[in-house]
């Protein structure tokens, strides 16, 4: 028997769309604010200022080691949330579905969209489904959007920042992008790398909770560390020194990078937080970090610096000093 | 990992710049060194080498980066071959953003070329295998390094009938080039640091002229931190001994016969042709294009007579050449940035400009 | 134009091999290299191996540059 693929009807809100939500979408997600299908949920939250976020998930290819689209999509929303210091709770789910989309791996992201739900203790509680022609999308986009409650008089990372601040990380460097680079055609890389995705809320409480002051949180996405950091003292009379020796990356990443000529600083992780918090809490942090996240390799590498306005500087062993610029372009391997 | 990490111990480093600080009292005059590597502009920048230097020691890069010489009439032939239906187009990343005469392939491809970004030749050709009804072109840059791996790619070709899959050849050779270089009177230098892998293929013997007839200093040059500082330190014991010679300081991995097999490779596929060099102009003999007996996986390069005009206010040539520096550029870090790049020395991390402003700026 | 990386050979098929890229696997052509045993460290540039790295000549190298270092050392000059 031929398998079963998306065709444009499921899309269009007839018997075929109702027959989608039923034996897919609500099969996964159980909330019970979502089964009445309704226009809109309603919900009912105390506690503190909401917290909202959206994000759109276009990644190639969809099934990953380590992941997939539907992971990252209830992830790197979970954690936009997380890191300015709210608990999330709700998430809306938008699919644009390419037809001829096997239902087969509709059902396996949606499935695992409700176990990243259930580990980041979120429901999905609203969501839509479009399906467009054959060769409009690149098999499925994602939109999440997330609410979460940031608790009254609770910690948040808006301090100010100042020289003499550590950095902090949540764990080795580059995994998510690394993984998905070893898949790409045209590289014929064989590696167990799994991507890094994880929800990231916990991380993000031990830090708030450890630290005097958190002056910067967020998670370590697209453009990679550098790039972050960089947006972080950006037009700031401050800059960003760090110990490039101390940067935890595992080995394959590096020798991957290594290979392709590439630099795991700009590499995506989709489960690791940075954070920049006052250099006497430093140790409670990393401490705190490495009990909530059970990742060992939580560390200081590197502190602000009145030296390096605007700038972030990678210190190397020789006591020289090379710039880390925001990533410019997608990076390309290389062979020169 | 193995073979990399020794090569950069700090303690190692450190001595070799003291030693280089130490021997340097005993010169003359300042000296210029220049290097024609694109891996050794990216070290130098990459590991801050010129703070370990004395004042006395400057360093100048060349055109060592061979995308940065591809002219822009490669890669308008390249994008005009990608529009004719059927056509894949496969390249190594550095050539992707570098723009040609009005676009790159980047540009190109999200106008509905097909261009596919790989690591190796031969990942390209088992494209061919796997797409037996397109047309799969190869551009093949690259210095010495990189034409045997594109030999052995049309020799694998052919032997296992693949019949969709041709070479556009952009490889260049070095040693006519650096005579070119040292023949322009607006350059001043005392020696070379020798590109270590176009070296590991190549030898020393070709560099020879440079010492014996130019009495240039020479060093063939690794990668690493040390392996930088190592050749320099050669460079100016050579320079206070007034004793030019080719000194080989990357042992491990260059032999003074350098690797005959694959230049038997390259001899055996391809004959040299005469080339043009962006910022530098037309060096006779200078490239490779496939031999007559290949015809079948050659697509015909562009006319090397046909000069690269460059864009405007572009000084990417004077940069090549050594003649100034990147920040001399009016364009630089204002018009010209890693973002939107105006010439190519800005595109490569490991072009000039793009290594002075990723690194140093 | 020069970006080869040292890595070891872990599997040899005739004109093939395979290398240990950290834990990670990828294929190279061993066509331009003279008689490649697995455990060698090759140059990998491009998908190719073009050069046994001689490991005589790095602790050669490596002993050399020691030497410098202790010189420098026992003169006071490294700072």
């Amino acid at each position: 028997m031929a398998e079963r693929t998306i065709r444009l009807a499921h899309g269009s809100g007839g018997v075929l769309t109702r027959q989608l939500l039923r034996e897919q979408v609500l099969r996964h997600f159980t909330s019970p604010l979502l089964a009445p299908l309704a226009d809109s949920a309603t919900l009912v939250v105390h506690g503190g200022p909401i917290a909202f976020t959206t994000d759109s998930y276009v990644v190639d290819p969809i099934f990953f080691p380590g992941g997939d689209i539907g992971k990252l999509a209830v992830f790197g929303t979970v954690n936009d949330l997380a890191v300015s210091g709210a608990i999330p709770r709700f998430i809306s789910c938008s699919l644009i579905l390419e037809e001829g989309l096997p239902e087969a791996d509709l059902a396996a992201i949606l499935s695992s969209m409700r176990d990243a739900a259930d580990a980041a203790q979120v429901e999905v509680v609203t969501g839509d489904t479009k399906v467009v022609q054959r060769g409009k999308a690149d098999k499925v986009f994602i939109n999440t959007a997330g609410i979460g409650i940031t608790p009254r008089k609770g910690p948040t990372p808006d301090a100010e920042m100042q020289a003499g601040d550590a950095v902090v990380v949540s764990g080795p460097l580059g995994d998510h992008g690394a993984a998905i680079l070893a898949c790409r055609e045209g590289l014929n890389l064989e590696s167990s790398l799994k991507s890094d995705c994880a929800p990231v809320t916990a991380a993000a409480q031990a830090v708030l909770k450890n630290a005097e002051r958190v002056s910067f949180l967020r998670d370590v996405t697209r453009g990679g560390l550098a790039t972050i950091l960089n947006e972080a003292v950006a037009d700031s009379a401050l800059g960003v020194a760090l110990i490039e020796e101390a940067i935890p990356i595992r080995a394959e990443v590096r020798s991957i990078c290594e290979l392709l000529g590439l630099d795991p600083l700009y590499l995506a992780c989709e489960g690791r937080v940075a954070a920049i918090v006052d250099a006497e809490s430093a140790d409670n942090v990393v401490r705190a970090l490495r009990e909530a996240t059970g990742e060992p390799q939580c560390c200081v590498i590197g502190s602000v610096s009145a030296q390096y306005k605007g700038r972030v500087v990678g210190e190397t062993p020789f006591g020289t000093h090379r710039l880390i610029q925001m990533l410019s372009g997608e990076q390309l391997p290389r062979i020169c | 990992m193995r073979y990399v990490d020794e090569f950069r111990s700090a303690p190692l480093v450190k001595a070799m710049s003291a030693r280089i600080a130490e021997l340097s009292e005993r010169l003359s005059r300042p000296v210029r060194f220049m290097e024609v590597c694109g891996g050794h502009t990216m070290a130098i920048h990459r590991f801050g080498i010129p703070a370990l230097l004395p004042s006395q020691v400057e360093l100048l890069s060349g055109p060592g980066c061979p995308v940065c010489v591809t002219p822009t009439a490669y890669i308008d032939r390249a994008i005009e071959l990608g529009r004719q239906p059927g056509v894949m187009l496969t390249t190594f990343g550095d050539l992707f953003r570098v723009p040609g005469g009005e676009q790159s392939l980047e540009v190109a491809a999200g106008r509905g070329v097909d261009v596919r970004v790989v690591y190796s030749p031969r990942d390209a050709l088992r494209m061919a295998g796997e797409n037996p009804d397109r047309q799969v072109i190869f551009l093949a840059v690259g210095f010495e390094t990189t034409a045997p791996t594109t030999a052995a790619t049309v020799v694998e070709a052919k032997a296992t009938g693949v019949s969709n899959f041709r070479v556009l050849s952009g490889h260049k050779t070095m040693p006519r080039a650096l005579r070119a270089l040292t023949e322009a009177p607006e350059v001043a230098i005392d020696g070379f640091i020798l590109p270590g892998h176009v070296s590991t293929i190549i030898g020393a013997g070709p560099y020879a002229f440079l010492a014996e007839e130019l009495g240039l200093a020479c060093c063939i040059a690794g990668f690493e931190p040390a392996d930088v500082l190592q050749s320099i330190l050669s460079l100016v014991e050579q320079c206070v001994e007034d004793r030019p010679r080719v000194d080989n300081r990357y042992g491990r991995a260059v032999r003074a016969e350098g690797n005959p097999k694959a230049c038997e490779a390259i001899a055996r596929v391809f004959e040299p042709c005469d080339a043009q060099w962006r910022g530098i102009g037309m060096v006779p003999a200078s490239g490779l294009d496939l031999r007559d007996e290949w015809k079948a996986f050659r697509v015909p390069p562009p006319d090397a007579a046909l000069a690269s005009p460059e864009s405007g206010r572009c000084r990417c040539g004077e940069v090549l050449r050594g003649i100034i520096k990147p920040p001399q550029c009016p364009l630089f870090g204002t018009r010209c940035t890693p973002d939107t790049p105006v010439g190519p020395c800005m595109v490569s991390s490991e072009g000039a400009c793009g290594a002075f402003f990723r690194y140093s700026s | 134009m020069c970006w080869a990386i040292p890595l070891q050979l872990t599997e040899v098929t005739g004109d093939t091999g395979k290398v240990n890229v950290g834990g990670a696997v990828r294929e190279v052509g061993l066509q331009l290299v003279e008689d490649p045993k697995v455990g060698d460290y090759v140059l990998v540039h491009a998908g190719f191996a073009i050069q046994k790295l001689d490991e005589k000549e790095a602790q050669e190298t490596l002993r050399l540059w020691q030497e410098i270092a202790e010189k420098m050392e026992a003169e006071g000059e490294i700072r």
